[in-house]
């Protein structure tokens, strides 16, 4: 039982678990799973689908702490990216009813990201090459960055016509819905990039001590580069997500909070804000443990603006758990004696 | 350095906005950036500290939406106008206070305890009320309409005078006092402030309970301005005053800064409104953009002269 405590997925997997049995608790059907209209079905499949612009934008974002950065401007990135999609597709009905779309529709997505990637790139620019500090230089994105997208829709909502556009958010491979084969694609591909090569060596080596790490030959500058890029692309893979789930592009509201539940998600699954210890599994399951809350407040009929307070409850209980002062301090006040061995580091 | 630069912007925006537009350069039009930003410059400021200390504080947009909120509903009971303001600005002062307690006990990172503070105001916000309440207290809007004139027909509000106080004080705290200095030796390097045996603990729980409270007083002051309370009032008016601070001149790594720069850097963001105002035909986005780029030249300029400062040292 100890041993299993101590795991880095412990905590981060029993929050997961104490929601749903909750959930289950006051709502019997909970769980259920059923096969309907050729595919799946059910309170978990729709939080798993809700949860993946959130996963994919965080696993993003658990590689962009891990080098001891940070991206605040994700949901500017994801809202520049839903609007350059959006426009490119545009679509308008022809003479014979159906619906044409202005770009193939490869071309829209391809550019959406390429946008998408060109941000992130530019932030790890800002941070790598111009040494500024990861808030900062994120920041200048998040403001900038639903300026530009407003200046592309002139402020208006850029609604979708063209079917094949809701695929990513709404359609179904198999019975699956098709944001989750993404999200469970984004995640393998990392998984294996993480463990298969020295990719996860080097990210662990440059958030613990960067200056070590650049003197014992790891090209940091080059992987944090690459890291910034990627969560920029995670950002934009997010942005199509959620545009093409509501058929429309709002530069102004599209991920509005994305960057702050990322960061949260990041946080409750055990990643360290200091850079160095990460984990993609915990991060997954930080993501699902905002959705279910999210979902459970809805499904438990609760007044959805409990939801903010719960969450902030939630993030301190965490942030608590996590703080070795604290658990000294807990264990200080349950065996006064012990209390030295328990407060080292 | 980056402080001259920040007021050479800002005369020379000034000067731009005068030599396109006839009035521009108006007693009042100078005096209503003032007016309009009253709650920004107020809760910049308290920034201003938290950003010297090292530290940062997300949540001030949130809490400025709760003491409208507070302020409201209190009014709404039936309270004394004076009492409803006391004891706003008391919850500000104890909810940032909180904050700073988690962050200095618990070694919490204050990025994360301030996101959750954010995520607790607003929260607390629509437990209140989802609905805006308007406020027809009597002393309210008649500190609203009240006007000080201050010669050659130009006036200020009342709001407004008291951020020019706060201002003024905050640059005696800052620059002539013992937590003062603490903060900068904390934002400089928080083990050397140690062991200079400065307070250091007491002051990081200070200077976040000093921004929670100007906050609260930021939130007053747009109770004054917008005569409601609501919770959607503010929203993201943390990363306005983060980048008044930056624009003006305060290195975000903490140490070095000046509460004057922080005030023209709220004058230069009130100025790229008031001059997209004046052309008429430019839209709002605009300001993002153009914040988005200043941000980005002063992030810049301040790497150059960092780079400068070490090589001469």
């Amino acid at each position: 039982m100890r041993r299993l405590s101590q795991h880095a997925l412990f905590w981060p997997a029993a929050t997961l678990l104490l929601l749903l049995a909750v959930s289950a608790l006051f709502n019997g059907s909970f769980l259920k799973i059923s096969w309907q209209d050729g595919h799946l079905y059910g309170n978990i499949i729709d939080i798993l689908n809700r949860a993946a612009p959130l996963i994919v934008v965080s696993l993003g974002m658990t590689l962009v702490i891990a080098v001891r950065g940070l991206d605040i401007s994700v949901g500017a990135v994801a809202a520049l990216s839903a609007t350059v999609a959006a426009l490119l597709v545009g679509g308008a009905f022809n003479a014979g009813g159906e619906v044409a779309s202005d770009n193939p529709l490869f071309v829209a997505l391809g550019a959406a990201l390429a946008v998408a990637a060109l941000c992130g790139l530019w932030n790890g620019l800002l941070v790598v090459k111009a040494g500024m500090q990861p808030i900062v230089a994120t920041l200048i994105l998040m403001v900038a960055g639903r300026g530009i997208a407003q200046l592309l829709t002139g402020g208006q909502i850029i609604t979708v016509y063209y079917p094949p556009y809701f695929t990513l958010g709404n359609g179904f491979l198999l019975g699956i819905p098709v944001a989750l084969w993404i999200t469970a694609a984004a995640f393998v591909l990392l998984h294996l990039a993480i463990t298969r090569t020295a990719l996860g060596l080097f990210i662990r080596s440059i958030g613990g001590n960067p200056e070590a790490a650049r003197v014992a030959g790891v090209r940091s500058s080059a992987i944090s580069l690459c890291v910034y890029t990627f969560c920029g692309l995670a950002a934009g893979m997010a942005g199509l997500i959620l545009s093409s789930n509501v058929k429309s592009a709002d530069a102004n509201s599209a991920g509005q909070l994305l960057e702050l539940d990322a960061i949260l998600a990041v946080t409750l699954g055990g990643t360290a804000l200091t850079g160095g210890r990460f984990t993609l599994a915990g991060t997954v399951l930080g993501a699902l443990i905002i959705q279910t809350l999210t979902s459970m407040i809805y499904s438990l009929g609760v007044p959805t603006e409990v939801n903010l307070v719960v969450k902030a409850l939630l993030v301190f209980a965490v942030m608590l758990l996590q703080s070795r002062e604290f658990r000294a301090l807990v264990a200080k006040v349950l065996r006064p004696g012990h209390a030295r061995r328990e407060g080292a580091p | 350095m980056p402080l001259c630069i920040t007021v050479l912007l800002f005369v020379g925006m000034a000067a731009f906005g005068g030599i396109r537009y006839g009035g521009f350069l108006s007693p009042q039009v100078f005096l209503n950036l003032f007016i309009d930003n009253a709650f920004l410059l107020v809760v910049a400021v308290g920034m201003t500290f938290v950003i010297l200390s090292g530290g940062i504080d997300l949540s001030v947009g949130a809490l400025i939406a709760l003491s409208t909120m507070v302020a409201a509903t209190l009014l709404d009971a039936g309270w004394n106008p004076y009492a409803a303001m006391v004891a706003v600005l008391l919850l500000g002062g104890a909810f940032g206070a909180a904050q700073g307690f988690l962050i200095q006990r618990f070694g919490l990172a204050p990025f994360i305890v301030t996101l959750a503070g954010m995520f607790l105001a607003r929260g607390c916000c629509y437990l209140i009320n989802t609905e805006s309440i308007p406020i027809v207290d009597s002393t309210f809007s008649g500190i609203a309409q009240a006007r000080i004139p201050v010669g050659g027909g130009a006036s200020l509000t009342i709001g407004a005078a008291v951020a020019v106080l706060v201002v003024l004080a905050a640059m005696r705290l800052a620059h002539s006092t013992e937590f003062g200095r603490t903060v900068y030796a904390i934002g400089g390097a928080e083990p050397s402030a140690r062991l200079m045996g400065l307070a250091v603990d007491s002051a990081k729980i200070k200077v976040y309970l000093l921004s929670g409270l100007l906050a609260a007083m930021g939130g007053l002051l747009m109770t004054f301005y917008m005569l409601s309370g609501y919770s959607l009032h503010a929203v993201g008016l943390e990363l306005d005053a983060i980048a008044a601070v930056v624009i003006g001149g305060t290195l975000l790594a903490g140490g070095v800064g000046y509460v004057a720069g922080t005030l023209f850097g709220v004058l230069i963001l009130g100025i790229i409104q008031t001059l997209i105002a004046f052309e008429g035909t430019l839209s709002s986005w605009w300001t993002k953009i153009v914040v988005g780029a200043l941000l980005l030249l002063f992030c810049l300029l301040q790497r150059l002269f960092e780079g400068r400062l070490r090589k001469t040292a």
